[in-house]
């Protein structure tokens, strides 16, 4: 039977098409607005041209604070995406202690972000942190308020102790849907453990490690609260990542016209790099298929 | 609207890229999109092709602007040829 084609229920759409216009798109095109123009204050604006976008796109400061944000994101997804998948793979599948893995695995996702990032703050404190005295009990010189690679390394820590269980959650609801006859079909051609995580379980995870990667990658690109709460972005611009030197300069400087034009390229990279994630992990699928 | 400092220049870009939407949209209904793969393996249809000539374009005119500077006359032909170019072979 041939079905009719109509769409014009499209139509029912528009009140959300107006609700989001209002409240993304519109802002939206103020910042594009606002990145060609000058402000003193007192809403009176001044037409500025591509200045802002030539001083962004040539600045020292950003190349820094996007080279930072870069190399964070790299390291964030190297540990947690790998890690996530192992752990999830060693939780329990059924029963009592799945249940408890479960939410003892969701509980880091129920903190709002600045309070773990007071929590961090506080454990690594030198003087009165559990994790700061520790290891200087053990005689290791540690302070992330004065030396950049503590800071780092507390910043990452933080961060993986964060989100892995979101990576690690997904997972495990991939794996859950796997049907058991797939193993047991691995198990008759004697397949190797690393061969049924190769062939079985990992492609039907793809579907979520999708999501994860893509989830932690924008995360962690505008990575802003935790950071700023423990070290500020410091010592130095040591851990002054995008956000928070996007912060820096549009409300402590209250530069609007070259935060906007930052937000702008900000916002275009990210896009790029999302759609590239999205677009090779969903063709993969394809060409796997026959 | 005049607190909200709206300036010409802004204006002329968000039509261009409305009138480019709504031209789209009547294109898909007139003749329907059909998928494609071109050199890059994936699959296209020609909203997807938009996307990548209107990203790619903005990515030509920062880099311009970060080797030669302004005006970007240069950088708009550039990325007419490029948008030529992905509807023509991605």
């Amino acid at each position: 039977m041939e079905k009719s084609w109509n769409n014009r229920a499209w139509f029912l759409v528009l009140p959300v098409l107006a609700l989001v216009a209002f409240s993304a798109v519109v802002p939206l095109m103020t910042v594009v607005n606002y990145s060609v123009q000058d402000t003193f204050g007192n809403n009176e604006f001044f037409w500025a041209g591509l200045e802002w976008f030539e001083e962004t796109v040539t600045s020292e400061r950003i190349h820094a604070a996007l080279g930072r944000q870069v190399l964070f994101t790299a390291i964030i997804l190297a540990i947690e995406v790998p890690l996530g998948i192992f752990v999830a793979l060693h939780m329990p599948k059924k029963g009592f202690w799945a249940s408890l893995c479960l939410i003892l695995m969701a509980m880091p996702l129920l903190i709002p972000f600045n309070v773990v990032g007071t929590i961090w703050q506080i454990f690594g404190r030198v003087d009165i942190g559990l994790l700061g005295r520790t290891l200087t009990a053990l005689g290791i010189d540690y302070n992330y308020t004065n030396d950049w690679l503590d800071a780092w390394v507390t910043v990452i820590v933080m961060d993986v102790w964060h989100w892995t269980s979101l990576v690690a959650l997904l997972c495990y609801a991939g794996l859950q849907s796997i049907p058991e006859a797939y193993y047991q079909a691995a198990k008759i051609d004697q397949a190797s453990r690393w061969a049924v995580f190769r062939y079985i379980e990992l492609p039907k995870m793809r579907g979520v490690l999708l999501i994860a990667v893509l989830l932690r990658f924008m995360d962690s690109f505008m990575i802003y609260t935790e950071p700023f709460v423990v070290t500020g972005g410091g010592p130095g611009n040591s851990t002054t990542f995008l956000s928070i030197d996007l912060v820096k300069m549009a409300i402590g400087q209250f530069d609007l016209g070259p935060a906007a034009a930052f937000s702008i390229i900000y916002f275009l990279v990210i896009l790029l790099i999302s759609w590239v994630f999205y677009t090779v992990m969903t063709n993969l699928d394809r060409e796997d298929r026959p | 609207m005049a607190w909200m400092a709206w300036t010409w220049p802004t204006a002329a870009f968000f039509v261009t890229i409305g009138s480019l939407l709504v031209l789209m949209t009547v294109l898909a209904v007139a003749r329907p999109e059909v998928p494609r793969v071109g050199i890059l393996r994936i699959e296209t249809t020609r909203g997807d092709r938009l996307f990548i000539s209107l990203l790619g374009s903005a990515f030509l005119c920062l880099g311009w602007l970060a080797l030669m500077g302004p005006p970007l006359w240069g950088a708009l032909a550039l990325c007419l040829i490029y948008a030529a170019a992905v509807f023509r072979w991605v």
